[in-house]
């Protein structure tokens, strides 16, 4: 349930194209083949009551309140679960009917508690408003047998399941079938003892529940409730806003209580969630009024330093007149900045906009370095655009689908969901993953085909294997690759891959996967109708991440798996705005757009419209600012909305470089690792505090609405304005709209977008233009984006990476992500979501774990040529023998300190994915982190000083 | 010469001791130095008589019955092996007039044959039909089913080859026949004689189903109660897969058909026939909301033929000697022969196969020779838990399905309960509510409360407590259990409610009539 009652047609729409005519209540109609009766009733304006159908899940006829008669029929079907006909006349009031739906209604009271006053879904209970259309007056029924005394389930951190109030509808377990596919909820019992039963009969908490929310959202009464509604009441208003977790980039709708907001309910209407959410998204927004968030700018002179609070004019002017000191005594190229991809698209357009016309340098980079960067450079050079090439919506048509190095049902929920979805419909599923991620086996009525199960680094060779099964089998869509694609290219790649050395008998003893396997792998997705592969971080945080991506291209475009629904290949984004960071030109070497900052054309384009001097020289990566601060060359840094100090690898030289640095600024919501190195510190807004836009793993450009008062003044774009202004460099918008039309007018990909075509079409997927004034779902359908409209294969000869395993350090240990926290957990670890996962731990395969006298939950050393942290372990099966595994999300867990230096050829992604490492059983923490819980207590201190006299 | 003696092997017999008394005679016998051959047949379905032992002899089959154990020594003095005179004989078999009188169609074999001796079926024109089929387009075979005005025997009476032809014409490439042996109505009892007295006509019917419908897999959906059938059944697969009557190569017919039984969990829902596919698919059994109807979206998404026992075991005959042979028993538009399952308190309970037409009258005393306690029959329930109580008045009703539904009664599967005057007709209305409550999925709300609280309801009137207001409520909660009931279950549990009040109010508390209009 929300408020601003969203339309409920009661039934989900027919896809069909076919159209029936019928009559309602006198009223003609005419509506898509297969619609149900309530559904064209609802197309018309006529509500039949009904309980158990919402639109959002298939119809199940169970409520028998939106019974209907038919002229010419017997009895009286039910309307959720008849479909229309031709020339039908459907009567939805009369007398009859009435007086049914009032038996059973009544029959639902006689088992319901009659607390509206005190209910917390008073107003919002579907229930309580049936009661009202049915006319029920009386409840004669003198009942023996009630659920009133049923105990209600509190587990959940985030709702309640009262099932004294429950009405049996089966919405919740439908929900949790049909829209999350986790099958946590079911019935149990039967008659009259039927009830919902999380798991078999256990708390919530205790259950294979996820807590995406859905069954909340389906709820009709109070049963499901969140508790924030039960502390606070119903909300007042809402507001569309959009997600700032992943990439998936649902659409919300802020249900607010004047400033407060009392929950995030997803947008029905949404393009890329179509109202689901996940347990970040819908619940863990509590981050945004944490008693961590900093309100007040502060400034030290050194990080020995208690931190000063300072009005936003002295913050400001500090932090200027630093970095001007720093350019004066170093040179203009000694600062820069990194961009935040949790950052809108606006915010992150004007620090590179800054940066470059500001500081006057290219030193801008962003922490799409450290995840997608691979993607933006593959994909770019073989099909001409840097972004995946399909909608979400474009699963539902995939027959064969193949996840490499991503783990959906985690790291992308809402996403994973509709691919589950797809693949319980019957489409098969190929993982390529060296660990058992959720989807090989562990979801309910999902098991891959295939699961490649290779060895972490040799993802190239896999790849290869794959593609010479293809082209020496003749699996090859010749057509399609000739027609489109640049045909010498494509020649002499089928030369290349077709060497024996790429066969999967030959890369075996390399990837660990035997070749019968790749071979049937290979034809299943050569074969399909429609074949999509989906990857992840799996794919780019190698040393050979671009090759991967390039091979992944050259793979789908032999198959002919382009430029239409159902295929294509799919990045799937890890932060909300990765994809828009990307585009708004958070590169070092490119302008918004993907443009070459050499390229003298678009230098001067740049020039005339920002009115300044440009370098044509690209600027410093991240990796490369460090370097550089060792050398004492690049000394000043702003930081917006970015944590490197713990998300970067090998986070001692990360650590030494920022010491180093002369004035590190940093623009973020807490106090986080890289603030704890910090001179200046800007506090920044949530998105719940500002107003702009996220792109999407999909290129959808989506809203960010402000719901409320940024906490400290100012939302992150107007923090720059000002920082710009006092650097000397003119900044004037009003309103992020303003950013926009700039970014429109400079972008041809965005030449067609606005926030007044955002306001009227909900999102829009770029490219956006003349030629696709509404958007551009899927990309390359005529011809591919590079400038010859022709795709490009290229070579991917797999090299061994520098990492390997030796006698010292002989296992491979690879990262990720889990569900309930997110990256840093700078956000998810200052919600409940913490109940989930409140520890990083190292999972390690019971022979590795019974070679050194390991046991589940023992303190663990992981030691590798960068450094050493203590983690617990947990013995598990889903990683294979020599490889270990753990998440990142908090900072003590150091799992960066034991990542290396080493990566991408082509774009310096970290090599995160593959660190050669030593697991011992230890009793006490790493010496690393004796000194990282010194130093971070001694910096919280400092902020407590500098607070308390503040 | 050995001489054969038959001893029925169902379970109502075996529950009398016909195991028991089995044994003793081959005991006996061997002691006697008397070599016998022992067939286990299927029952006459002459429950009083039950064990009804018999022997072959040049007259033809001699009964003897009830047989227990006791009696058989002295059996064996009296000759009986031979058909001599004892205090338990019965005479001819043939000659009893509960059997003379019946038309035994589907039942043709039963009682008669060894039930899981496929030499003996064949003997007994067992698989004429499904060659007959065999050499018929699928839409022939379905047109015999149509000629013969075969409807559906659990109890919707729905006509079969519609059903077929539905099933025949929504194209697939896997397509199910599903035998419904979830027999669970109280009182009857005539799926089970025929899947433990002759399996093997269901598997025929079933394969002909296959062939007529384009099948390949047929399951029996058998309830867990029945392990006798199961045992038949699977002994009669076994067989028929052995000999060429089921697999991929049909008789070398090229076609193919496979037949599996599945056992279900004891839920009476589970009859119902969309509950009843959920739980083959290994659900809840759970009612699923009709259009889609099985025939087009059945089994696992697929065209099925779902079926009782009895339809399907009427084909084999329809197939082996016409559609119109069949369509000639029977009045009206109830064709063919409907096999009745007496039970309760009835001096001859037992199955009666007769052609429709028949009156309920005629049945209660022409067969079943009045009530077993000789007290007047007050009420009859007919079509099982949820068919209507007729009382006497409605006796002369005949036996077809139009004449029942004109009287607000139903002829269901044919199963035919008694009650003296003894019965307090209250408390089986409260047992009707009761038993909605007890096997009601939960999915529909009328059911899943309104079962519950007619219950409760009912004890209030039973007892006395507000009979102008508990009434009416009564009659509105039948109305939204009739009107808004998703199955059968809590749409015709009011038939025996109403019936019950509207027949007996008395029994209600009411003298006054006025109160009950």
């Amino acid at each position: 349930m929300s408020i601003n009652k969203e339309k409920d047609f009661g039934t989900p729409a027919s896809p069909a194209t076919a159209t029936v005519n019928l009559e309602i209540d006198g009223f003609k109609v005419t509506v898509p083949a297969g619609t149900s009766i309530m559904r064209a009733a609802s197309s018309i304006g006529i509500d039949i009551p009904k309980l158990c159908a919402t639109d959002s899940i298939e119809p199940f006829g169970s409520c028998r309140l939106c019974l209907v008669q038919i002229e010419g029929g017997r009895g009286m079907p039910a309307s959720c679960t008849t479909p229309v006909a031709e020339g039908q006349k459907v009567i939805t009031q009369n007398p009859r009917l009435a007086e049914v739906r009032r038996g059973v209604m009544e029959l639902y009271i006689s088992d319901h508690p009659l607390d509206c006053l005190t209910c917390s879904a008073n107003g919002d209970c579907e229930l309580q408003d049936m009661a009202g259309a049915v006319g029920l007056r009386e409840v004669r029924y003198n009942p023996v047998e009630t659920h009133l005394n049923a105990l209600k389930d509190t587990s959940n951190p985030y709702f309640t399941f009262d099932p004294s109030k429950c009405i049996v509808c089966s919405r919740c377990v439908r929900a949790c079938e049909e829209t999350q596919g986790t099958f946590a909820l079911t019935i149990d019992g039967r008659g009259f003892d039927s009830k919902v039963s999380p798991g078999q009969n256990q708390p919530f908490m205790e259950s294979e529940c996820v807590s995406c929310g859905a069954c909340v959202q389906a709820c009709p009464t109070a049963t499901l409730m969140e508790k924030a509604v039960i502390d606070n009441g119903q909300p007042e208003h809402a507001i569309i806003t959009t997600c700032a977790y992943c990439g998936v980039g649902c659409s919300f709708r802020a249900e607010m209580k004047g400033e407060q907001v009392i929950r995030m309910v997803p947008n029905k209407d949404g393009k890329a969630n179509h109202g689901h959410s996940c347990v970040k998204g819908r619940f863990a927004f509590g981050y945004a009024t944490h008693k961590d968030r900093i309100t007040k700018p502060m400034v030290r002179a050194s990080i020995k330093d208690a931190w000063r609070e300072v009005s936003w004019e002295e913050a400001i002017a500090y932090a200027a007149s630093e970095l001007k000191r720093i350019q004066a005594k170093y040179g203009k190229d000694s600062i820069g900045g990194i961009t935040s991809s949790r950052c809108t698209n606006e915010e992150t357009y004007l620090v590179q906009k800054l940066i470059r016309a500001g500081f006057g340098n290219n030193n801008v980079d962003t922490c799409a370095r450290v995840c997608h960067s691979p993607t933006g450079y593959g994909l770019k050079q073989t099909f001409g655009e840097s972004s995946g090439t399909q909608d979400f919506d474009s699963v539902m048509k995939a027959d064969v689908i193949m996840v490499i190095g991503a783990n959906p049902t985690d790291g992308h929920p809402v996403f994973g969901s509709a691919m589950k979805k797809r693949l319980r419909q019957g489409a098969k599923l190929i993982v390529i993953d060296p660990r058992e991620i959720d989807l090989v086996r562990n979801s309910p009525h999902v098991q891959a085909s295939h699961h490649l199960k290779l060895r972490p680094s040799t993802n190239v060779a896999l790849i290869n294997a794959l593609a010479h099964v293809v082209v020496t089998e003749n699996l090859t869509k010749d057509d399609f690759a000739i027609s489109r694609c640049d045909v010498a290219s494509y020649n002499k790649w089928k030369t290349f891959i077709s060497d024996p050395r790429h066969a999967p008998e030959a890369t075996a003893s390399i990837t660990g996967v035997p070749a019968a396997e790749v071979r049937a792998a290979a034809r299943l997705y050569a074969q399909a109708n429609n074949g999509a592969i989906y990857y992840g971080l799996g794919v780019t945080e190698h040393s050979q991440g671009s090759t991967m991506v390039i091979g992944i291209a050259n793979l789908a475009m032999a198959t002919g798996n382009l430029g239409r629904e159902g295929v294509g290949v799919n990045p799937l984004r890890g932060q909300n705005n990765v994809q828009g960071s990307c585009d708004m030109g958070s590169f070092p070497h490119e302008y918004p757009g993907y443009r070459h900052v050499a390229n003298p054309e678009t230098n001067q384009l740049f020039e005339k419209a920002w009115n300044a001097e440009l370098s044509l020289e690209p600027g410093l990566r991240i990796p490369n600012m460090f370097d550089s601060a060792m050398d004492k060359t690049f000394l000043g840094l702003y930081v917006e909305g970015e944590d490197i100090a713990q998300s970067d690898p090998d986070i001692q030289h990360v650590h030494a470089a920022l010491r180093s640095m002369e004035c590190v600024i940093v623009q973020d919501l807490f106090l986080n690792e890289t603030a704890k190195f910090a001179h200046v510190f800007f506090p920044g807004a949530s998105f719940l505090e500002k107003t702009g836009t996220f792109t999407n793993a999909e290129r959808r450009i989506s809203p960010v609405r402000r719901v409320m008062t940024p906490l400290a003044g100012y939302e992150d774009w107007e923090i720059t304005q000002l920082l710009s202004n006092a650097m000397g460099y003119p900044m004037n918008y009003s309103h992020p709209s303003e950013i926009m039309a700039e970014i429109a007018s400079l972008t041809p990909t965005f030449a067609g977008v606005s926030y007044a075509k955002i306001d009227e079409l909900g999102s829009i997927q770029w490219p956006c233009n003349d030629d696709a004034p509404a958007g551009t779902p899927i990309m390359h359908v005529e011809e591919f984006m590079r400038d010859n409209g022709k795709g490009l294969f290229m070579l991917t000869d797999y090299v061994a990476t520098q990492e390997r395993i030796t006698p010292m350090f002989p296992l491979i240990l690879t990262t990720g992500r889990i569900l309930s926290q997110y990256n840093v957990g700078a956000q998810t670890r200052r919600t409940e979501n913490n109940q989930w996962h409140s520890e990083d731990r190292l999972e390690i395969h019971p022979h590795d774990a019974q070679d050194r006298g390991i046991n589940d939950g023992d303190w663990v050393g992981i030691k590798s040529r960068a450094g050493e942290t203590v983690l617990r372990a947990l013995i598990s099966g889903r990683v294979q023998p020599g490889v270990v595994y753990t998440t990142f999300h908090f900072p003590e867990s150091g799992a960066n300190v034991i990542t290396t230096d080493n990566s991408d050829w082509a774009t310096n992604c970290p090599e995160y994915k593959v660190t050669a490492v030593q697991v011992t059983k230890v009793t006490h923490t790493s010496k690393w982190q004796e000194s990282y819980q010194d130093f971070s207590e001694t910096q919280l201190d400092l902020l407590a000083q500098g607070m308390s006299h503040g | 010469m050995i001489k054969t003696i038959y001893v029925p092997c169902d379970a109502s017999a075996v529950s009398l001791g016909a195991d028991n008394v089995a044994k003793t005679i081959q005991t006996e016998a061997d002691k006697r130095g008397i070599e016998i051959q022992m067939v286990r047949n299927g029952s006459r379905g002459l429950f009083w008589l039950e064990p009804l032992v018999e022997v072959v002899t040049g007259q033809g089959r001699i009964a003897y019955g009830p047989v227990q154990a006791s009696d058989v020594p002295s059996l064996f003095d009296a000759d009986f092996i031979n058909g001599g005179a004892h205090a338990l004989s019965l005479g001819l078999t043939e000659e009893l007039a509960y059997l003379k009188k019946q038309q035994r169609l589907t039942f043709a074999r039963i009682g008669i044959t060894d039930p899981v001796s496929l030499e003996d079926y064949l003997a007994h024109d067992g698989y004429r039909g499904l060659n007959n089929a065999l050499a018929m387009p699928p839409a022939e075979i379905v047109k015999n089913v149509t000629d013969s005005g075969l409807r559906g025997r659990g109890g919707a009476a729905f006509p079969t080859g519609i059903k077929w032809n539905t099933v025949l014409n929504t194209p697939s490439e896997q397509k199910y026949i599903i035998c419904n042996a979830d027999e669970g109505d109280s009182g009857t009892f005539s799926d089970r004689m025929v899947m433990e007295g002759d399996p093997f006509v269901l598997i025929e019917g079933m394969t002909i189903a296959g062939l007529a419908v384009g099948a390949t897999q047929g399951y029996i959906y058998l309830r867990v109660e029945y392990p006798h059938s199961h045992k038949a059944l699977n002994t009669a697969i076994g067989k028929a897969y052995a000999a060429g009557y089921l697999g991929d190569n049909i008789l070398n017919s090229g076609k193919a058909f496979h037949l599996e039984v599945r056992l279900g969990a004891g839920a009476y829902i589970c009859g119902e026939e969309t509950s009843l596919m959920e739980s083959l698919e290994g659900k809840r059994g759970l009612v699923r909301f009709k259009p889609p109807l099985p025939a087009i979206k059945g089994l696992f998404g697929q065209p099925t033929v779902v079926n009782n026992v009895i339809s399907l075991a009427s084909v084999p005959i329809i197939l082996d000697k016409g559609g119109n042979y069949y369509r000639d028993f029977g009045m009206g538009r109830s064709r063919g022969t409907l096999p009745l399952q007496l039970a309760g308190n009835i001096k001859h309970g037992g199955l009666v196969e007769l052609a429709f037409g028949l009156t309920l009258r005629e049945l209660l005393y022409g067969f079943g020779g009045g009530s077993a306690t000789g007290r007047p029959i007050k009420a009859v329930q007919v079509g099982g838990p949820l068919g209507a109580y007729l009382p006497e008045s409605q006796f002369d009703t005949p036996l077809d399905y139009e004449a029942f539904a004109a009287n607000w009664t139903v002829l269901g599967h044919g199963g035919v309960v008694v009650f003296d005057d003894t019965a307090d007709m209250a408390e089986m209305a409260r047992y009707s509510m009761e038993f909605c409550a007890l096997e009601s999925c939960g999915k529909c709300t009328p059911c899943r409360i309104g079962s519950t609280r007619g219950m409760e309801l009912m004890d209030d009137i039973i007892n006395g407590r507000d009979l102008a207001k508990n009434v009416p409520l009564l009659r509105s909660l039948c109305d939204t259990l009739l009107n808004g009931s998703l199955c059968a279950l809590g749409g015709m549990t009011p038939y025996p409610v109403l019936s019950a009040l509207n027949h007996f109010p008395e029994d209600f508390g009411i003298h006054d009539h006025a109160n009950v209009a």
